[in-house]
C-alpha cells in the first residue's frame, strides 16, 4: 500500500509561498495604488466613490500583512 | 589611603544629600529607566498626534460646527463620507490635485535626475554648482510664494519679461496667476523650481552608491555609454528615484501653503487643490464635521502612500 503525498506537498508549498510578507505586501501596495488612482481619475464618478474604501482596505491589509513572517 | 578615604567621603556625602532618590534610581532596571526617558515623548505624541486624530475621526461622524459649539452634536454616521465621495466639486478638486501632483513629479524627476547625472560627473566647480542648485529648496514656501507672485506680475514681473523676450509676445499680454489655462501651470513651475534640487539630491545619492567596478567591467566588455546608462545607471538608481517620486507625490498631494499664497485656489477653482477645499470647508464655511471627514479621506490616502514609501525605503536600505 502506498500513499502519494506529492499533491499535498505542492499545495503546502504554494500556500507557503503565497502567505509570505513579500507577496502579500505587494498585493496590498497594488490595492492602495489602485485606490489612489481611482480617487484622482477624471473618468468615472463611481470609481471615485469607491476609492476611499479601496485605499482603506489596502492600508489595513498592508498594516496587517507587515506583521506576517518573512 | 588618603585618596580612598576622600572618594568614600564624596560618596558618603552624595548618599547623605538624597538617599531616598539615589536608592530608588539604583533600584530601577534598564528597561524601567528606558521607559522613564521615553514616557514624556510618548505622552506628547499621544497628546498632539493620536488624540487629535481620534477626535477628528469622531467629529467626522457628527454635525459639529466649531463656530457653533453650543449647538447639540448629532451623530450622522457615514453621511459626510457619502456626501464627499459623491460630490462632483470635490471630485474636480481631486483632479486639480492630480494635475498638480503628476506634472510636478514628472518634471522634478526628469530635471532632478538629469542634474544629478551632470553633477555626478565631478567637473570643475561642481561643489559650488551643487550649492547654488540647492538654494531654492532651503527657502520657506511662504517666501517662495510671495516672491513668485511678484515674478508673475504682468506689468513688472521678470517671468513675463523673460517669456516675452523668447516668444515675442508683449509681457503684459498674459497673466500667469489670473488666467484659467495658465494658473495650474504657474503653480507647477514654482513647485518644480523649488523642489527639483531635492529630487536631485536623492538621485545623486543613488548615483554615488553605484560601485565603480561595475562600470569598469562594462568598459572591459566594450559596452557603450548609452548601454551602460540603460543597463547599470538607471536600474541601480531606480529605487532612489522611486523614493523621490513617492516623497514628492505625498508632499504635493497635501500641498497647501505655496498654492494658497500664489493663487488661493483661483481663478475660480482652477487651482483649488484638495487641501484648499478642505481649508475653505473648515475655516470659511465652518463645516467642521464635513471637513473632518474630508481630512480623514486625505489622511488615509497619504497613510497608504506612506506605507508604500516605507517599503521602498526599506528596499533602498537593504542594498
Amino acid at each position: 500500500m502506498s500513499v502519494d503525498v506529492t499533491p499535498s506537498i505542492a499545495r503546502g508549498g504554494l500556500v507557503d509561498r503565497l502567505l509570505r510578507r513579500g507577496p502579500l505586501e505587494a498585493v496590498a501596495t497594488t490595492i492602495i495604488a489602485a485606490g489612489v488612482v481611482m480617487l484622482m481619475q477624471p473618468f468615472l464618478l463611481t470609481l471615485y466613490s469607491w476609492s476611499f474604501a479601496t485605499t482603506l482596505f489596502g492600508t489595513v491589509m498592508f498594516t496587517i500583512v507587515s506583521k506576517v513572517r518573512e | 589611603m588618603n585618596e580612598l578615604s576622600a572618594s568614600s567621603r564624596i560618596t558618603y556625602r552624595a548618599v547623605m544629600v538624597r538617599p531616598g532618590v539615589t536608592r530608588r534610581i539604583r533600584g530601577l532596571s534598564d528597561r524601567a529607566l528606558a521607559w522613564l526617558f521615553i514616557t514624556p515623548t510618548i505622552v506628547l505624541l499621544l497628546a498632539i498626534n493620536i488624540f487629535p486624530l481620534l477626535w477628528t475621526i469622531y467629529l467626522s461622524f457628527t454635525n459639529y460646527r466649531a463656530n457653533r459649539s453650543n449647538v447639540p452634536t448629532i451623530w450622522l454616521g457615514a453621511d459626510w463620507y457619502q456626501s464627499i465621495l459623491t460630490d462632483p466639486d470635490i471630485w474636480a478638486a481631486m483632479q486639480v490635485t492630480a494635475h498638480f501632483v503628476i506634472w510636478t513629479v514628472v518634471i522634478e524627476t526628469v530635471l532632478g535626475f538629469g542634474l544629478a547625472y551632470l553633477i555626478d560627473k565631478k567637473f570643475r566647480g561642481h561643489g559650488m554648482w551643487t550649492t547654488i542648485i540647492l538654494l531654492p529648496m532651503m527657502l520657506s514656501p511662504a517666501v517662495v510664494g510671495n516672491f513668485w507672485t511678484f515674478l508673475y506680475q504682468p506689468q513688472i514681473g521678470l517671468f513675463n519679461y523673460v517669456v516675452a523676450f523668447f516668444t515675442g509676445r508683449a509681457a503684459s499680454s498674459f497673466q500667469m496667476l489670473g488666467d484659467v489655462t495658465l494658473s495650474p501651470w504657474a503653480i507647477v513651475i514654482v513647485d518644480a523650481w523649488m523642489w527639483t534640487p531635492y529630487v536631485m539630491l536623492i538621485c545623486l545619492a543613488g548615483l554615488r552608491s553605484i560601485p565603480d567596478y561595475i562600470y569598469e567591467a562594462a568598459e572591459v566588455d566594450r559596452a557603450s555609454k548609452w548601454r551602460q546608462f540603460w543597463s547599470i545607471t538607471l536600474p541601480m538608481a531606480l529605487p532612489f528615484i522611486m523614493l523621490a517620486v513617492l516623497f514628492r507625490g505625498i508632499e504635493n498631494f497635501k500641498m497647501f501653503d505655496m498654492v494658497n499664497l500664489l493663487t488661493g485656489g483661483g481663478p475660480g477653482s482652477t487651482t483649488e487643490v484638495a487641501s484648499i477645499t478642505l481649508k475653505r470647508a473648515a475655516f470659511e464655511s465652518w463645516r467642521t464635521g464635513y471637513s473632518s471627514a474630508f481630512a480623514i479621506i486625505l489622511f488615509v490616502t497619504v497613510f497608504g502612500l506612506a506605507n508604500i514609501y516605507v517599503k521602498a525605503l526599506n528596499k533602498v536600505k537593504s542594498r
